[in-house]
């Protein structure tokens, strides 16, 4: 008998022990121990619902995302210098996808066109044209996971336009006037005084893309192809001629219908003043539709979007002049008016490190791939502070979504409307993708534009300088080698 | 035969030459060997390639296009015609320079090395003057970052001595709770440069900030300090004051506690008033010590980055921007042999400014300390 229970004693232990040491392989995740470096943009946006989504990412795969935020002028230089000394700190980057030229030529970015392909999950398909294009391919291989999707519009304050009888602007004319009467008028109900127009315009952030948006209507009439920054045959800069200097002048008009202090505020400063209801128009990406219906917004319900003003004069690129739009001017006009949206950015997308190991990549793909997929980006770009905006197809076309999450029927269909308008558009305009498209941008465009908005240069010499500016980077980099790059952008 | 007794002479000799070398090789080897690398940096093009950078040797063409090719503008500012109020403020400049040198020549330290000298830094004070009156007194004229760093250096630095001067002279009295008031003034010193540059763009915004609902009731809401160039600038040099004036004040105070109470009790007693006691006893006792602070400021004054850096960008346009600021921006766009170009220079003006300081200030500490 005693030796039975001996037996049966030793068998229990045994088979508790073989127990206790196959669970943690049966639970044994595939990245345990994997840590992935991410680079991106320290603000609420982007980071923030990563890093509100990495501990789910961990429980279902073990692998631990890491956030690294920086301001948004030290994202290019930090990927550059990582990458290039080969410090290689970061593992991924959610960035502009306009700059991954720079990136994938020294062969810094994975191509991710294998695994995408074998990736049901991301519902790929369902990604809109344009972002699995322009914002994802480089030379027919994917090298970013769009993760946003963005486009300027316009804004307009729906309660006061409607009281006064006023339609939203389709010409940069007509935003000025709706700025001029509201300017001064208390639109909140808190006794103060607001303002008819909010623009971010701070120097060194995101308001380069701004004046290229009013620049837009005034230079590309013929279609995406065409172009807006420089001629397609010599690449000489277009922005030393009437146009542009019509837009300048509209740019800095819109600042006397402003806060005070409008040529410092940055994106996030002029949504906080939309949402405190203190502005009648503002121009920006898609989110301040989100922004407008979170707790606490006092213009939930008042908010109305629309496709980017344009103008009944265009560029004639012969002569540099303003010329009236006709049918072969401006084949794209709707009632006169030519309309160029602007895909300014083209949206948040993650690229990965070529130098992170096998694991790490995968890992790095499995994260981008998960805030990507339908389940969590569909919640995602229907909240403001995510800076997200819609890009997958099914977006656009499943208004529950939206209405879920705060919209009324009528805001959601405006709201997306004026996405797709601009999404559809024959005459988008693309950002600059030739390499150095940062320096062009972010450095020369951004500096004179800003100097001239706080008056230390006059408009002329502003067109002059940043053509100049522009001019040197070119010669610097080879102007043959910098044309058919930008030939290639517009699909030459 | 060798003598071991000159032989040991000799390495006593060269002993202490010795034991020092290793420490002044290593001093070197951080101060030197930097300072020739981005020498290298500033006349070359360097350009992130896979595996590393690609450095291109192209001469002073950084320069050149710092001093007079596409970023003139930036670093130089914009010129115009001299008004009449530069041309009064040039002449009395060079009869100040001429009685400098009148002085000279009359003293017994003349030589033909002290005459160069002077020549140096009367030529480049005359360039520096021209540059800033150019730049700020004329219609057209705008400052580049150059003279943005001279206003923010000159300006600034008289300012936090006159004030530390004045706040040490209040609290070396016997008034109630002066050590309360010693701790106070001292506080913004044991700040971050960072944290003071927040604090002051906080309370400049003139929209949310603290004084917004007084500029409201002045009816000026329609206007922002910070989209005027002057207005931004003076906000920078004030933070920057609030943050140095505390230096200037506890050394100063230093300075002015260890003075004889004897000698300032005779004064009084042979009837000097408080101006001639401040004139013939304070002033030359403390003047040694100024010079010091005064230098030691400067210094670090041409470094200015923080502030400007957030409580401005920089901005409005590039007025606010200062010389380590345009390197740093420069830097920031992987324009690394520009940044490199433009903290040499950076270096130039700081050594000459501070050289000419000393040397202009010698002959009075000599007197003093007589």
């Amino acid at each position: 008998m005693s030796q039975l229970n001996f037996k049966l004693i030793t068998s229990i232990v045994l088979a508790m022990g073989t127990l206790l040491f196959t669970l943690p392989a049966v639970h044994a995740k595939k990245y345990d121990g994997v840590t992935v470096n991410i680079i991106t943009m320290e603000a609420p946006q982007i980071k923030g619902p990563m890093v509100k989504r990495a501990p789910d990412f961990k429980k279902l795969t073990g692998a631990t995302i890491n956030i690294i935020g920086v301001p948004f002028a030290d994202i290019y230089p930090k990927m550059e210098a990582d990458f290039a000394t080969g410090t290689n700190s970061v593992d991924g980057a959610v960035f502009a996808p306009q700059w991954m030229v720079d990136f994938i030529e020294p062969g810094y970015l994975e191509d991710l066109t294998s695994k995408v392909k074998a990736d049901s999950a991301i519902e790929w398909d369902d990604i809109g044209y344009f972002f699995r294009s322009f914002s994802s391919t480089y030379g027919g291989k994917i090298y970013t996971i769009p993760l946003d999707g963005d486009f300027h519009m316009i804004y307009y304050r729906t309660d006061l336009l409607d009281a006064a009888g006023i339609s939203p602007p389709t010409t940069w004319e007509e935003y000025i006037y709706i700025a001029s009467r509201f300017h001064g008028q208390d639109m909140n109900g808190d006794g103060t005084p607001d303002y008819g127009s909010c623009i971010s315009k701070k120097r060194n952030a995101q308001a380069y893309w701004m004046i290229l948006s009013v620049a837009g209507g005034f230079i590309q009439a013929k279609g995406t192809g065409e172009g807006m920054f420089f001629d397609t045959k010599t690449m000489k800069p277009l922005v030393n001629n009437e146009a542009f200097s019509r837009a300048l002048d509209i740019y800095k008009e819109t600042t006397k219908y402003a806060p005070p202090d409008e040529i410092n505020l940055d994106v996030g400063d002029t949504r906080g003043l939309w949402t405190a209801g203190r502005c009648a128009l503002t121009l920006d990406w898609g989110d301040i539709g989100t922004l407008a219906i979170e707790k606490g917004s006092k213009v939930k319900g008042k908010t109305g979007a629309a496709i980017l003003p344009g103008s009944r004069k265009v560029l004639d690129r012969s002569s540099g002049k303003l010329v009236s739009c006709d049918r072969a001017r401006c084949p794209y006009a709707i009632n006169g008016v030519n309309h160029a949206p602007f895909a300014a950015y083209g949206g948040w997308s993650g690229a990965i490190n070529t130098a992170a190991s096998a694991k790490v990549k995968d890992a790095a793909y499995d994260f981008f791939s998960y805030m990507a997929q339908p389940k969590q980006s569909n919640v995602d770009v229907t909240i403001g502070i995510t800076g997200m905006n819609p890009y997958r197809i099914s977006q656009f076309e499943t208004l529950s979504n939206w209405t879920n999450a705060g919209f009324s029927k009528a805001s959601a269909e405006n709201y997306l409307g004026a996405i797709k308008a601009s999404l559809n558009s024959p005459n988008m305009i693309l950002d600059l993708r030739v390499p150095k498209n940062q320096r062009y941008q972010q450095v020369v465009l951004d500096t004179e534009v800003h100097r001239f908005l706080s008056g230390e240069i006059s408009k002329e010499e502003a067109m002059q300088r940043i053509e100049e500016g522009w001019e040197e980077i070119t010669e610097e980099m080879g102007r043959e080698e910098q044309l058919n790059a930008y030939r290639k952008t517009l699909g030459y | 035969m060798l003598n071991i007794k000159t032989f040991e002479e000799r390495l006593d000799r060269q002993a202490p030459a010795l034991f020092i070398m290793p420490a002044v090789l290593i001093v070197l080897s951080f101060s030197i060997f930097p300072l020739i690398v981005s020498l290298f940096v500033a006349l070359s093009r360097l350009k992130f390639v896979k595996g590393g950078i690609e450095a291109k040797y192209i001469g002073f063409l950084n320069f050149k296009k710092l001093l007079f090719g596409s970023q003139q503008y930036h670093f130089l500012g914009k010129f115009d015609q001299l008004t009449a109020i530069g041309y009064v403020i040039m002449s009395v400049f060079v009869i100040l320079i001429l009685v400098w040198f009148y002085r000279y020549f009359r003293s017994n330290n003349f030589s033909l090395v002290g005459t160069f000298g002077r020549l140096v830094v009367a030529t480049g004070l005359f360039f520096l003057l021209m540059l800033t009156l150019i730049n700020l007194t004329t219609p057209k004229g705008l400052p580049g970052t150059l003279v943005v760093t001279l206003v923010y250096v000159v300006l600034g630095v008289v300012l936090q001595y006159m004030i530390g001067l004045g706040l040490a002279m209040l609290c070396v009295q016997k008034i109630k709770g002066r050590n309360f008031f010693r701790i106070v003034f001292f506080v913004p010193m044991m700040i971050t440069p960072v944290g003071i540059a927040y604090l002051f763009r906080m309370l400049t915004d003139m929209t949310k900030g603290p004084f917004a609902p007084i500029v409201m009731l002045l009816g000026m809401e329609e206007t922002s300090w910070a989209v005027i160039p002057w207005g931004a600038r003076i906000a920078v040099m004030i933070g920057d004051a609030w943050q140095w004036i505390p230096f200037m004040f506890i050394i100063l105070l230093a300075g002015l506690e260890s003075l004889s109470i004897e000698q300032k009790e005779a004064a009084i007693i042979d009837g000097a008033g408080s101006w001639q006691i401040f004139r013939d006893i304070t002033w030359p006792t403390l003047l040694p010590v100024s010079v010091t602070i005064v230098l030691i400021r400067l210094i670090e004054a041409f470094k200015i980055i923080d502030l400007p850096n957030v409580m401005t960008n920089g901005g409005p346009g590039i007025a606010t921007e200062s010389l380590s600021l345009h390197a740093y921006f420069n830097w920031r766009t992987m324009d690394l042999s520009g940044s490199a170009a433009v903290g040499y220079l950076l270096m130039v003006v700081a050594v000459f400014v501070c050289l000419s300081f000393v040397s202009l200030v010698k002959n009075q500490v000599e007197i003093a300390q007589q």
